[in-house]
């Protein structure tokens, strides 16, 4: 039995319910766009007030699979969007006859109805309330790991498999997790809302925060034989993207985005022909997409502009110190530790730390790098934290303390997950005389 | 939606303060619910007494048996209640950070199963 072929990526949610028939391409090309660009928009749209997340992206998952099964037919129409909505609509109504439910769901159909009698045949858009929905997966009331999982399924239909397999947890692990987080927004009552002023920069913080996180995930794992973990890092930056178009003049959205840009720009030079490992300070520059780092630009300097500046802006600063040797050729180290000592004094974080010496070692010498590593080892829990070791050894193997590097070089090699990376530091390892 | 605001406190802390202490804190307890009925938040605030005078049940086989104490001797412990209507989650949120008892001890936020 060979399954129908589609164009919708394999993670995304809809296709679960791909009709056994044969498909229109127009048409299912159509749906997958609208999949990609709505998906969160009507789970935003349909929860908002009833906060029943599962409940809509069943009704929603339904309506994808009539769309699949009309739309060849009788054609796509004009408002995709709209069309969906309104079938998911449908859904929610027999699902809420068939439970009896009570006010509060069909006080969110009379709403649902009076805005889709506007938008559901004309061009008006039905309103964008993924942001609200963002901030609801983001809440303070949900577990901290679960954040950036449920904003992956709820505002981009990932499932819960892929979006395990790039957590590094079992499929039905991350299902319950998300299971537990969706109805805990719903009985609890978890708002859909925008904070208030006073609580925006702390609320949007922690909203931020689960996006680097998806980023991150996606970003290590872009090299694993699963193919599933590797768009991930794409996916965060679609979140930056919608963050940024829906909160105006926000300097650490715009910080993130930039900063989750410059290191996709770096992606295609992350490995050599031969797949193997190279460090930024080696990568060919021609191999960065440009594209991406001048629109990280953009989006920093227009960040900068509005005079707030925040880890995430001075992150990708740092990056973009290092993106800058594609017009000069040389990085310019010390700037870079300014930046980090700036990073340091706002987040106090060991990692930052460590990066910050590594930074002083290359603008003013090893000696002064290893001297600020063995302050930051002295104070903080990095013993299994693999960059510590690797700047420690590639510091002491300079000042020609060699038999201290290969031991650093052993613990780095024992915690690095990659096998490229590992490979690399083997090599470095075996260089050492 | 109604909610439950429970107040968790170090009863050593509340019946070892001062007469001004426990002046100051009932008045400003007072000022809480007033401010709670004025909104029409407040469906029923009480206060209880010590676990000293807790007395917990259970039915084994069905026999009854009857403990003195309460069900679990922790340090902070149940030592009031707020029954309360608010539009969500983040409404009932703000007024237990109101809840005097939220500055020296916990206040467990938690949804009515609506019948």
């Amino acid at each position: 039995m060979t399954q129908p072929k589609t164009q919708q990526r394999a993670s995304r949610r809809p296709p679960v319910a791909y009709p056994s028939t044969r498909v229109d391409a127009d048409a299912s090309a159509v749906a997958a766009r609208v999949a990609r660009e709505s998906y969160g928009k009507l789970v935003a749209y349909l929860a908002a007030t009833s906060r029943d997340v599962p409940g809509a992206e069943d009704a929603l998952a339904d309506a994808f699979a009539s769309a699949l099964a009309v739309w060849p037919s009788q054609g796509v129409p004009l408002n995709p969007e709209g069309w969906l909505a309104k079938a998911a609509r449908r859904r929610l109504i027999d699902a809420a006859r068939r439970r009896r439910t009570a006010d509060r769901a069909s006080e969110a159909l009379e709403l649902i109805d009076a805005e889709l009698k506007e938008a559901a045949d004309g061009d008006a858009a039905i309103p964008d309330r993924r942001l609200a929905l963002m901030f609801a997966c983001a809440h303070p009331a949900i577990e901290e790991s679960v954040r950036a999982p449920l904003m992956l399924q709820t505002i981009l239909g990932l499932d819960a498999a892929a979006i395990a397999s790039a957590f590094l947890v079992s499929p039905a692990t991350m299902g319950q997790r998300l299971s537990r987080a969706k109805a805990k927004i719903r009985l609890a009552g978890v708002p859909f809302k925008i904070p208030e002023r006073e609580d925006l920069p702390e609320r949007l913080g922690v909203a931020l925060e689960a996006i680097y996180a998806a980023f991150s995930h996606g970003w290590s794992e872009a090299f694993s034989d699963d193919p599933r973990g590797r768009n991930l890092a794409e996916e965060a930056i679609w979140l930056g993207r919608v963050v940024v178009s829906l909160i105006a003049n926000e300097p650490e959205a715009m910080g993130l985005l930039a900063l989750m840009l410059y290191a996709h720009s770096r992606r295609a030079a992350r490995r050599d022909a031969q797949g193997r490992y190279v460090p930024l300070s080696e990568q060919a520059i021609e191999r960065w997409d440009r594209a991406a780092i001048e629109e990280a630009e953009g989006l920093l300097r227009a960040a900068g502009a509005l005079g707030a500046p925040g880890r995430f802006q001075l992150e990708a600063a740092v990056q973009s110190a290092h993106a800058a040797r594609r017009l000069t050729g040389t990085t310019d180290w010390e700037a870079i530790a300014v930046l980090y000592d700036a990073l340091f004094a706002l987040t106090a974080s060991p990692v930052v730390a460590v990066n910050r010496a590594a930074a002083i070692a290359q603008a003013r010498g090893a000696a002064a790098g290893l001297e600020l590593l063995d302050e930051v080892g002295a104070n903080s829990a990095l013993a299994g934290f693999e960059p510590y070791w690797v700047a420690r050894a590639d510091l002491l193997a300079k000042l020609g303390e060699v038999v201290a590097a290969r031991s650093a070089y052993g613990l780095a090699i024992g915690l690095q997950t990659d096998p490229a990376a590992r490979a690399f530091l083997i090599e470095r390892l075996a260089a050492l005389v | 939606m109604q909610y439950l605001l429970m107040i968790h406190n170090d009863e050593k802390t509340i019946l070892g303060a001062s007469p001004q202490e426990t002046g100051a804190r009932l008045a400003a307890y007072g000022a809480y619910i007033k401010a709670m009925s004025d909104a029409g938040v407040n469906k029923g605030a009480q206060r209880l007494h010590p676990v000293s005078t807790a007395t917990t049940v259970r039915v084994k086989n069905g026999k009854t048996q009857v403990l003195n104490g309460p069900y679990a001797e922790i340090k902070e412990q149940l030592g009031g209640y707020l029954l309360i209507d608010a539009p969500d989650l983040e409404s009932a949120i703000s007024w237990a950070s109101l809840c005097p008892g939220a500055k020296d001890g916990a206040i467990e936020v938690r949804p009515i199963w609506e019948m």
